[in-house]
């Protein structure tokens, strides 16, 4: 490791801060901070950046969630469904990554992104 | 009939997370677009349909020993107490505010997604080639 412990620490305690804004705020996205972050940092794991990323937004966005399910903002009626389809299409997701051009994908979905913020902005 | 259109939307922004690329920045718009949701509703939503997920992806991540964990309370702990003050803040906030941050938040990401894996050259990991997640993040 290129970097002191100290740096290190430091490096740790913002990214982790920048995250977790992003979470609270915006209840998700931590990921899109966290993962470039970490893979900066951990050098060419991009594998480990991307699991230990998921298993540091996992507590933060249980906090989040209970936060936001104890102001009474979590609707049970359309908020289950989404959960169980979002579970279910993670799985499909995972399985189909190797299968497709992911190049292309990316790009198109950053355009929906860009749209989609455009619209939410104005 | 409806919860079949809401399970839809959560399929399609399961397969993004899968695949790595923030299935939740999709997924909201989606909530408060399509459905008019409010955007706290679909925010809460997009954190409590991560957390299954990724309860799953974790367990196989950690015990495969993907998991960095040298100083990730250093990681975790700054990144709950930052959520935590940023929910109360967000749960607090008037919905029309909290729509507009997110959109200006949405463009910066689309345009970090779309540009920022360019500039690093071959040295630089990039993501979703071989080195793919199980489960990918929000």
């Amino acid at each position: 490791m290129k970097y002191s412990i100290r740096q290190r620490i430091i490096y740790y305690i913002f990214a982790g801060a920048v995250t977790g804004v992003c979470n609270g705020l915006f209840g998700g996205g931590g990921g899109m901070i966290l993962v470039p972050a970490l893979a900066f940092f951990l050098g060419a794991e991009t594998k480990k950046a991307h699991a230990t990323a998921i298993a540091v937004i996992l507590p933060v966005s249980v906090v989040s969630a209970a936060i936001y399910y104890s102001s009474g903002n979590f609707p049970s009626a359309e908020g289950l469904p989404v959960s169980f389809g979002v579970a279910v299409g993670g799985i499909i997701g995972a399985f189909a990554l190797g299968k497709i051009k992911a190049k292309g994908i990316s790009l198109l979905f950053s355009a929906l992104m860009f749209v989609a913020g455009v619209k939410m902005f104005l | 009939m409806k919860w079949f259109l809401f399970f839809l939307t959560g399929i399609a922004g399961g397969v993004l997370g899968g695949m790595g690329m923030g299935g939740g920045t999709l997924l909201i718009p989606a909530l408060t677009t399509f459905f008019g949701l409010p955007q706290k509703s679909a925010q809460a939503i997009n954190l409590a349909a991560f957390i299954p997920m990724s309860a799953i992806a974790s367990l196989i991540h950690f015990n495969k020993g993907r998991v960095e964990r040298d100083g990730l309370g250093f990681i975790i702990v700054p990144a709950a107490l930052a959520s935590a003050a940023t929910s109360f803040l967000a749960n607090a906030s008037g919905g029309d505010v909290l729509k507009k941050l997110f959109g200006a938040f949405l463009v910066l990401l689309a345009v970090f997604q779309a540009f920022g894996g360019k500039k690093g050259g071959t040295e630089k990991p990039r993501r979703l080639e071989k080195d793919v997640p199980l489960l990918g993040e929000k």
